[in-house]
């Protein structure tokens, strides 16, 4: 394919519809006792009748599943039926150990709900179908026997685990707002504690039906389903390859399949997985085994009353009311984790005012954030917002240098330990005397005569370095911005 | 009473147990050797665990020793350690084999389910191990529960004890030939259109289809699930209420399961003739004219009409009353039942449990196989039925309109409670027993057996079949049909009809083939059946 799919881009629009299928955070499956913590459990160990699809098992509503889904439904602002049941979708696979799936079929438990993202061209809103409740399916798992044979094993585990659909109408035109809608609405669903929607653990799978119609026309062109996209940036790459693809084959007079197309992400394309030309006749019909659910006004009223604050109106509230960057308001809200730490670093606390927003702001989207993310998942780390305000408020006072703040907050991070007995066991104490600052810089400028001639020829590098050895002689206790001008009022005077 | 134990009810064999004058183990032993004496004539059992069923009448006879030991009215509640046992305490009884015993088979008369055995018990297993009940073994049945004759049985039929050449009915036949051939007091079957109702009528004891929603479903191999219902066989009124006094109940596992409560009336089924007879008086019960269908056969009929004048004479009043969309249950039914079978079955595909076939390197060739020759004839058709049923575009013009018939159906039963009536009247089966093979050929006349009986399970309701007398030898049920959750009422009015009918003739008579079930020569149902007419 060579065609440039600029050129494309602008010949052709793409219709874009998101699916996205996500692992609810419940204690125990959808409809029966087996826990839901199976991760790296082995095969089979979390199963039970009803999961294993036994002859004489019959399922039970998880009410918590259900208010997962409500939630969902209250944040994207969708309406929820007084009333709504189940539905069988009737398939024959090995994954599926009953022969259907309990689903949702004409009334879901959520729809017409909305989700507006931030894109390079400015906030898109996209509108949400439907969201409704089913259970997910086993795993299926090919290998090879001992004896050579290919065979294929089932791991029940997840057999039944709790999964939540949600269908957006085909609004998005750009992979950009496909890859925009999925990272706003894995974090709206970690705020609200839906689920993890961790994508590379098959938490959150997100499909894409993509066709191209002419710039201007109205009918929709042949669709096609993309899967196997399994993070963020694939899905972008793989939309953005799809229209490239559909529209290059457009331009050759080719029609397009409709098929299922699953994303190589190491070969960058998309490549055909089954055809859809039949359509599968699923034969819905309300599960007999469940009552229909009603939606009491008052069970969704408290569920209401308990939703946090949504990531879009706290944004909107840390640029506002708190004087923060867009940059740094977007990250923070971005991350449920930060988001707490920073609320509870401003908060005032034993009557002692919090620490100034901004300043949180700063620690918390830069170094506490570097910190996790650098910190393996075998030891995690944990920050006390009282020790970070007591580490902010040495930084801004002065009496900690911000580099061994940044020391202090690691040490905390990764011990346990009170910012307050680290200070004192390492003698932590800023060096602001400019006598003794100046003392220093001319103990380090005389012990490096070659970066001092280096300056003078002209390479303006040597003041970092300079400075680097003046804070690392001091074991990082000089105020950092007094030897700054130390350093160059010596370079520049002393000729 | 007579000598032989087996030919007490269980009431009475309670009454011995109590007395110290027989044992658990005797009562399980004397079954057990008639059961296994006579069952090659009669197919009624799957299997029979002799060796778990006397490990359970010792645990029984345990525990009734221990009562005993605790004295009689002990402190201020008055009730002796005796009087603590349930009135199934120690008493042998027969599940039909689709409830699920821990370690045990349970085939659903299916080959697709050879093989299995339950890693769990049903919730009414639980429920009968903590009665003390004596679980025997397993009935044979028609392949999941489809069928109205147990022809439909992969392990070949259960012949009828009043005549060893005609079918029990079915589906539970196995559970209704065994207690009419006395080998075991009691026994579970379950009903979707008549499954055991029916086999009651046409072995001539009592059967009962409670309300939908009474008796969990959790443990029980589904054929239809929202007209299944679990539900007692009995040679009295008295131990049909307390079996399903045993099992009724909300349980948490089957969310369909009512927490409606379990009246202790159930215990307490008048003992005396004339308390019995005398709750007839005044009672006012309905007798569907459409339930007399074309075809019904005339000794039936009038065995039904005397039973009614019985009644009429005890002080009843009966008036005729209409059911005007009775002539849609079977069409309406016939939809149903068969879409949700159609994916209820859909689970036994070979790869988990059960019987396979092939597949080891084609799923699709492995289901089709699996189930081409794990499936017999009724239950591909009742599934493709469903199937189609269910399809895009024809959804909406059966299943869906079914409902809605349905509902026209229950609104018929609706009018008549509405007015006032406390039971229906009403024949169970059309006829009475039919020799082996005769509606093998034509599956709608099969379906017509169920005729009186399928529009309660459309409707939800609890319907009761007792004995009411012999039609040219074979037994003639008589059904009652009531209110939701009046099974308490359905089975008083069943007692006071055994009361006031206790002195006639055909109340002292047993079924006639029981003495040829001690033959020798006499061969196994199957080789008496004509298969494949």
């Amino acid at each position: 394919m060579t065609v440039d799919p600029t050129l494309a881009r602008d010949r052709y629009e793409a219709v874009i519809g998101i699916e996205v299928h996500c692992q609810l955070r419940t204690a125990s499956k959808m409809f029966c006792a087996c826990s839901t913590t199976y991760d790296g459990a082995a095969p089979n160990t979390h199963a039970c009748p009803v999961c294993l699809g036994l002859p004489g098992a019959l399922p039970v509503i998880n009410r918590r599943a259900v208010e997962l889904v409500l939630l969902t439904g209250i944040a994207i602002q969708a309406t929820s039926p007084a009333a709504t049941r189940w539905d069988r979708k009737n398939y024959f696979y090995p994954d599926l150990p009953k022969g259907y799936q309990i689903s949702q079929y004409d009334l879901p438990l959520a729809s017409g709900g909305r989700l507006i993202v931030e894109t390079s061209a400015g906030p898109f809103t996209i509108g949400i179908t439907r969201a409704h409740l089913e259970e997910d399916t086993a795993k299926l798992i090919h290998a090879t026997a001992g004896d050579g044979r290919k065979v294929s094993l089932i791991d029940f585990n997840r057999s039944g685990a709790p999964l939540m659909e949600i269908v957006t109408d085909p609004d998005l035109r750009t992979a950009e707002q496909a890859r925009r809608y999925a990272e706003e609405l894995q974090l709206l669903l970690r705020t609200i504690g839906a689920s993890d929607a961790d994508m590379d653990r098959g938490q959150m799978r997100v499909e894409a039906n993509v066709s191209l119609r002419l710039r201007g026309t109205e009918p929709f062109g042949t669709r096609v389903e993309v899967k196997n996209m399994n993070s963020f940036r694939s899905v972008e790459r793989a939309i953005d390859f799809e229209i490239a693809r559909q529209a290059a084959a457009l331009d050759a007079s080719e029609a397009i399949r409709q098929e299922t197309r699953g994303w190589s992400d190491d070969r960058g394309v998309t490549y055909r997985m089954r055809s859809k030309e039949t359509s599968d006749d699923y034969r819905y019909f309300p599960e007999p085994d469940l009552p229909p659910l009603h939606v009491d006004p008052a069970w969704l009223a408290d569920l209401r009353a308990s939703m946090p604050e949504l990531p879009a109106a706290r944004r909107v509230r840390y640029e506002t009311q708190l004087g923060l960057s867009a940059y740094d308001a977007s990250v923070l809200a971005a991350d449920p984790d930060a988001t707490m730490l920073f609320e509870a670093t401003i908060a005032t606390r034993d009557g002692v005012a919090g620490v100034a927003p901004k300043a949180a702001a700063n620690w918390v989207s830069g170094e506490y954030l570097r910190l996790r993310k650098a910190a393996s998942d075998d030891a995690p780390i944990r920050v006390d917002a009282t020790e970070l305000a007591t580490i902010i408020r040495a930084v801004e006072d002065g009496t900690l240098s911000r580099s061994n703040g940044k020391e202090v907050l690691e040490l905390h991070a990764t011990t346990g330990a009170a910012a307050s007995t680290i200070i004192a066991e390492r003698g932590y104490h800023q060096i602001s005397d400019t006598d003794a600052v100046g003392a220093a810089v001319d103990a380090v400028l005389a012990a490096n005569p070659q970066a001092v001639a280096d300056y003078r020829a002209g390479k303006e590098q040597a003041v970092g370095f300079l400075v680097g050895q003046v804070m690392k002689a001091t074991r990082g206790q000089a105020n950092a911005a007094l030897v700054q001008v130390a350093v160059r009022a010596r370079l520049d005077t002393a000729e | 009473m007579t000598d032989d134990l087996t030919r007490l009810h269980a009431h009475e064999m309670a009454v011995l147990l109590r007395a110290g004058s027989v044992s658990a183990r005797e009562l399980a032993t004397v079954h057990l050797d008639l059961a296994e004496r006579q069952d090659r004539g009669l197919h009624a059992w799957l299997t029979i665990d002799r060796e778990r069923a006397l490990a359970e009448a010792d645990a029984a006879d345990a525990r009734t020793t221990a009562a005993r030991a605790e004295g009689p009215a002990g402190g201020t509640s008055g009730a002796g350690g005796l009087d603590r046992l349930h009135p199934l305490h120690g008493i042998p009884i027969a599940l039909k084999d689709l409830v699920s015993v821990k370690g045990g088979q349970c085939t659903a008369g299916s080959r697709i389910l050879d093989g299995y055995r339950s890693p769990y018990d049903a919730h009414i297993t639980e429920r009968l191990r903590e009665a003390g009940a004596v679980i025997l073994g397993k009935t044979n049945m028609d392949e999941f529960a489809m069928g109205s004759s147990t022809e439909h049985s992969a392990y070949g039929p259960t012949a009828n004890p009043w005549d060893l050449g005609r079918v029990p009915g079915g589906s539970s036949g196995g559970s209704a030939a065994a207690v009419a051939a006395y080998h075991a007091p009691l026994s579970i079957g379950t009903d979707t259109g008549g499954s055991i109702r029916q086999p009651a009528a046409l072995c001539g004891i009592v059967g009962m289809k409670p309300t939908y929603g009474r008796v969990s479903r959790y443990g029980i191999v589904a054929f239809a699930s929202s007209l299944d219902q679990i539900g007692p066989f009995a040679r009295d009124a008295r131990d049909a209420a307390a079996l399903l006094h045993a099992v009724a109940g909300r349980d948490d596992r089957d969310s369909t399961s009512s927490p409606t409560p379990v009246p202790d009336a159930l215990l307490h089924l008048a003992a005396s003739d004339d308390e019995a007879a005398s709750t007839l008086r005044g009672k006012r019960l309905g007798l569907p004219r459409e339930y007399f269908v074309p075809g019904m056969e005339p000794g039936v009929e009038a065995r039904v009409r005397e039973a009614v004048a019985t009644l009429e004479a005890a002080g009843a009043i009966v008036e005729e009353v209409s059911l005007p969309h009775t002539e849609y249950g079977l069409a309406t039914y016939y939809i149903v039942a068969p879409a949700e079978a159609s994916a209820n079955l859909a689970r036994y595909d070979g790869i988990r449990y059960g019987r396979r076939v092939g597949g080891e390197s084609d799923v699709l060739a492995g289901y089709l196989a699996t189930r081409g020759q794990g499936f017999g004839p009724e239950v591909k058709r009742r599934i493709m039925l469903g199937t189609y049923a269910l399809s895009t575009g024809y959804y909406d013009a059966y299943y869906l309109k079914a409902q809605k018939v349905r509902t026209l159906i229950k609104g018929d039963f609706d009018a008549l409670w509405a007015q006032g009536f406390d039971a229906l009247v009403a024949p169970t089966s059309p006829t009475v027993a039919f020799p082996f093979g005769a509606r093998l050929a034509d599956p709608v006349s099969m379906y017509l057996s169920d005729a009186c009986t399928l529009p309660v399970n459309m409707a939800g309701l609890p319907g009761i079949s007792i004995p009411a007398g012999l039609s040219e030898g074979m037994p003639v049920g008589l059904q009652l049909i009531g209110a939701p959750w009046s099974e308490v009422a359905l089975l008083q009015l069943a007692r006071g009809y055994e009361a006031i009918t206790a002195t006639v003739d055909w109340r002292s008579l047993e079924p006639a083939d029981l003495a040829a079930l001690d033959d020798p020569a006499t061969p196994t149902p199957g080789i008496r059946m004509k298969v494949g007419s």
